[in-house]
């Protein structure tokens, strides 16, 4: 082929790979713009200050009520209670995987870690309702366990592996003088962890909770399996709620197309994004900071 | 002895919070391979549903989620490739490859939920694709773009800048050096990226639930702008929404088994290329 016709191409498959950078943006830019819209189409019915502050979701009532108060409660305590479990579980075992575990040990673990993500969230969803909801109903004696605390379980369960994951690079990205000079002084290895470490790598650690959290809020079918979905204002762990994901799931195969319920929806999605949105900033916020501080 | 005793305890507080991660996967396989094994026969993946969801098999379900994994593949991977290959080998370090890579990140973190509200919006609505596997694909495509371009770019920089300019130096277009060196030399990296995220799209459910899915389809044949059936969503309804909850257990435990069964091996698939092309390196 002559050079010419080669380089002509070079040159339309460099604008080709180029177009398709641009799509990442027109897709990103087509979700938001897609909750905008809807959003928008929202308040010109509900007043903002009704939707944030209602303590009452309930669009088939008459009145209908749209307050996302319960709903983003139930979110979060959800994820509350999935972080509190999931935390020091992840951290421990990233410490373990890092500072502990020689190379074979290492090798089995890490594709147990990789497996458990894997596991897609409706069958993590499913053992929820036939193994832990019935174990929560025997200690607690209520009728059926789906609770809020069986989601924060489930939820727990998923998110870590990304926490594991990504702390454990944090860890091990801890160079070695820092530990080599605490074991000079006297250190143990466990006071060496704790107190050079394990604060050493807390950005790193940081962004590892923060995709956890992620991962957590955004979970849909894990919830809406596990939780019970009752609409009322969640009043405790032992209780049944109903979070964002859910409610989208439940009520979006039911509404009538553009009614003032179709759009709520999208709201509600809106806060959502939003939310998860400012956590993953977050997250990468820290790690840029952790990989800032190492390399300087 | 003290100082031995509480190195010991010490030593053990993080093995015990390793055991529990490791008992949560042991407890899932366990429960899913005792209680679903007993459902599984040829029947049980070779036949239709009969009476009702409460006899029968899941086939039109395993085609479902086997034709929905190839479109949302035939979306994803060429775009994904194409983007990455544009961010790692001609992108210069501008805004606009900082945007882009933002867009990238945030696109990897918004909730699956959310892009099958993107799929209806877009797809089903906005394009008049309806509820089809066509529009789920799409979506799942989207969905899986994300995690593909930054498994590819991984996969590309991995590649010594020497052999870029091996290839340059014998006269080979950038576009010849990519196609001929780079992109075959990354290929292992790259499949590994792939069937994982295919592993993942093929286990969604949040994505497809208004984009397509249906609980019941008796043709399994399963045409582009047709509802289809799926693994994850059958699991679904038979575990929450069917009428004889109780009586259907074991085809739900059944169709849970072989959920996993389809991901584990994609996952193994992936495992095995990472680990042969670490062997050859």
């Amino acid at each position: 082929m002559k050079l010419r016709a080669r380089e002509r191409i070079d040159n339309s498959v460099k604008l080709l790979v180029k177009t398709t950078g641009f799509l990442v943006i027109a897709i990103l830019g087509g979700i938001f713009f897609m909750l905008l819209w809807n959003t928008a189409a929202f308040f010109l019915k509900i007043k903002p200050m009704d939707f944030m502050t209602g303590t009452q979701w309930n669009p088939s009532g008459d009145p209908a009520t749209y307050g996302i108060l319960p709903l983003l409660v139930s979110t979060c305590l959800v994820t509350l209670g999935a972080m509190v479990i999931a935390i020091p579980l992840g951290i421990g075992t990233a410490s373990f995987l890092s500072e502990y575990a020689g190379k074979r040990l290492k090798n089995i673990l890490k594709p147990i870690i990789e497996m458990l993500a894997a596991v897609p969230s409706v069958a993590i969803g499913f053992l929820g309702i036939v193994i832990l909801g019935p174990g929560i109903a025997q200690i607690t004696g209520q009728p059926n366990g789906l609770n809020a605390l069986n989601g924060a379980i489930l939820l727990a369960v998923m998110a870590l592996p990304t926490i594991i994951t990504v702390a454990e690079d944090a860890l091990h990205g801890v160079p070695h003088m820092y530990k080599e000079a605490s074991y000079a002084v006297g250190a143990s290895k466990w006071k060496t962890l704790i107190y050079v470490t394990i604060p050493a790598a807390a950005p790193g650690i940081l962004a590892a909770v923060m995709l956890g959290v992620g991962r957590a809020i955004g979970e849909t079918m894990t919830v809406l399996m596990a939780t019970g979905n009752a609409s009322a204002f969640p009043k405790g762990f032992f209780h049944s709620v109903r979070t964002i994901t859910a409610t989208i799931a439940i009520e979006m195969g039911e509404v009538p197309y553009q009614t003032t319920h179709y759009y709520s929806l999208f709201a509600i999605a809106a806060v959502l994004f939003l939310i998860t949105l400012a956590v993953n900033l977050l997250g990468e916020h820290y790690v840029n900071k952790f990989r800032k501080f190492h390399s300087a | 002895m003290i100082k031995k005793l509480t190195s010991v305890i010490e030593w053990s507080t993080l093995l015990f919070s390793t055991g529990i991660v490791c008992l949560f996967l042991i407890i899932i396989l366990w429960d899913l391979i005792s209680k679903g094994a007993p459902s599984l026969s040829w029947e049980f993946v070779s036949t239709l549903p009969r009476e009702g969801m409460t006899k029968g098999g899941i086939l039109p379900a395993i085609i479902g989620t086997v034709l929905l994994t190839m479109i949302t593949a035939l979306v994803a991977v060429p775009f994904g490739i194409s983007c990455a290959i544009y961010l790692n080998e001609y992108a210069s370090d501008n805004w606009l490859t900082r945007l882009i890579r933002a867009c990238i990140r945030n696109l990897a973190g918004v909730p699956s939920i959310i892009y099958g509200l993107f799929g209806l919006a877009l797809f089903v609505q906005g394009l008049q694709m309806g509820t089809s596997l066509m529009s789920a694909g799409f979506t799942l495509g989207l969905l899986s773009l994300p995690y593909i371009i930054i498994t590819t770019e991984e996969a590309l920089r991995r590649i010594p800048a020497s052999t870029r300019e091996a290839a340059l130096a014998v006269g080979a277009t950038q576009f010849e050096s990519i196609i001929d060196v780079v992109l075959p030399s990354a290929l292992p990296g790259i499949l590994t990226g792939v069937v994982l995220t295919l592993s993942r799209a093929a286990g969604e459910t949040a994505p497809i639930l208004f984009t397509g899915v249906a609980f019941y389809i008796n043709n399994p044949s399963g045409f582009l702008n047709q509802e289809f059936m799926s693994l994850p969503y059958h699991l679904y309804m038979l575990s929450t929404q069917h009428q004889a909850i109780e009586e259907v257990r074991p085809l739900a435990y059944g169709t849970a088994l072989v959920l996993i069964i389809v991901v584990f091996l994609l996952n193994l698939t992936a495992f095995y290329i990472r680990y042969k092309h670490s062997k050859n390196e």
